[in-house]
């Protein structure tokens, strides 16, 4: 069936069966490959994206489910060259070794600090429990975080 | 995992999804969170030709309080509850529960209802609504029903939901002055099946016990309503002899089995010392409120 979904901000149609799961949509039809498939089962939050601004695991939602929706993918979180101020956190602290639940991690933590602009170490690692690091590099990521909120507190106060 | 393939319709209204529930019957799903039935498709335990959708449904995602009830629409999601100011000041045992089911990603998707309709014998909202005593509202192209938490869950994975049948209401009664409860789970890891659960709710008047709610999640094929600790309580003054001798009942109503998480003798003890605590917990909240 015809769905249309905002990407990044960018509105597309998609012809998909009712069974396509939202993150092989984004991967295989989109080309967005920044959302990966980890664990596949609803557990380790490495496809996780923003629906609507809310993180979830996008290999436990269908495409149809996004019919009319918007979404962000890790591919959105810069704004033209700059970085979103949580992907330069991860630079800044080191905040991946493999890589490979980074994306899902950048937004989840992006949607915690919209809602919480000054998160404390347990408010991050709390918000971040659907997300798991097999390199077991937590303390980085939570460093991480805290830096983006740093930084983007300091931007607001620079704006005003 | 690509799950098989089924037939998808986004519902507009309530009534196309009770039109297409009395078509299809048991060949059709609700999806509402998806959190469960989406990994049940995909790791092919559940295989339904027609998921009906029902997030684009009008007015199902309420939590409300009327005269006598605390009404959660079939799409409030767990989110919903810990964001609730309500609840939190009100219903402590949901408040408990709310933040501890799965992880903050599912518990941006999942709701109430589901869960309840899913009835894991793991889940946890099951046991918080024997505790408070709630009942499904549920409708179909023919009419409308109550069904009672305890009469609704009938074993792993099985409700007496009919096929043709859509909960649009989580019902749970008000609560009163002088109430409390709490909700105590164990698990290895966020995210992980529980391991022991205890939902505890105690409605105090006159210096002694009205209500008490005492129910467990993951130590049998469904939730337990501890009903035989819950007499022991009820009419009494709750003393700490009265409150070890509850304790003691509710291990004894747990049906627990030995598994990767522990021994059935461990978990009865969990059971024992999770209603203990819970109860000193609930008794102090209730004296507070």
């Amino acid at each position: 069936m015809e769905i249309t979904l905002t990407v990044n901000g960018n509105r597309q149609t998609v012809d998909v069966e009712p069974r396509m799961l939202l993150v092989h949509c984004l991967r295989d039809r989109l080309r967005l490959t920044g959302t990966h498939v980890g664990c596949d089962t609803s557990n380790c939050g490495a496809c996780t994206v923003l629906y609507d601004g809310v993180p979830i695991k996008s290999c436990t939602m269908l495409a149809v489910q996004a019919d009319g929706h918007e979404l962000t993918t890790v591919e959105g979180l810069a704004d033209g060259g700059q970085l979103h101020p949580i992907q330069a956190g991860f630079k800044q602290e080191h905040g991946l070794q493999c890589g490979f639940c980074t994306s899902g991690m950048m937004l989840a933590s992006a949607a915690l600090l919209e809602r919480n602009p000054d998160p404390s170490e347990d408010d991050i690692r709390w918000a971040l429990s659907g997300n798991i690091c097999r390199c077991t590099g937590y303390v980085n990521i939570v460093k991480a975080v805290r830096w983006a909120a740093n930084e983007r507190r300091s931007e607001k106060v620079g704006q005003s | 995992m690509y799950p098989p393939s089924f037939d998808y319709r986004a519902a507009r209204s309530l009534e196309e999804v009770l039109e297409l529930l009395a078509e299809r019957g048991d060949e059709a799903k609700i999806l509402a969170g998806g959190q469960s039935l989406i990994p049940l498709i995909k790791l092919r335990f559940a295989a339904p030709t027609l998921l009906v959708d029902i997030n684009g449904v009008d007015g199902l995602g309420e939590i409300r309080e009327d005269d006598d009830s605390l009404r959660i629409g079939a799409l409030v999601r767990h989110r919903d509850v810990v964001d609730s100011e309500m609840i939190s000041s009100r219903y402590p045992a949901m408040a408990a529960a709310a933040p501890l089911i799965a992880d903050p990603l599912i518990r941006n998707r999942g709701t109430l209802a589901g869960s309840l309709a899913h009835a894991d014998p793991a889940a946890d909202w099951a046991s918080v609504m024997l505790a408070l005593g709630a009942h499904v509202h549920v409708r179909s192209s023919s009419g409308e029903r109550d069904i009672s938490i305890d009469d609704f869950l009938q074993g792993p994975f099985t409700t007496s939901l009919d096929p043709t049948e859509v909960i649009t209401e989580v019902v749970v009664p008000r609560a009163p002055a002088r109430s409390g409860g709490t909700y105590l789970k164990l698990e290895r890891r966020v995210g992980d099946f529980a391991t022991v659960v205890a939902a505890l709710h105690l409605v105090l008047s006159n210096g002694t016990v009205g209500t008490a709610g005492i129910a467990l999640t993951a130590v049998g094929p469904r939730s337990i309503k501890a009903a035989d600790a819950e007499a022991v309580l009820s009419g009494s003054e709750p003393t700490p002899e009265l409150l070890d001798q509850a304790a003691d009942v509710a291990s004894r109503a747990a049906q627990p089995s030995d598994d990767v998480r522990g021994t059935a003798e461990y978990k009865r003890n969990v059971v024992r010392v999770f209603v203990r605590r819970g109860l000193d917990r609930a008794l102090e909240l209730a004296r507070a409120s």
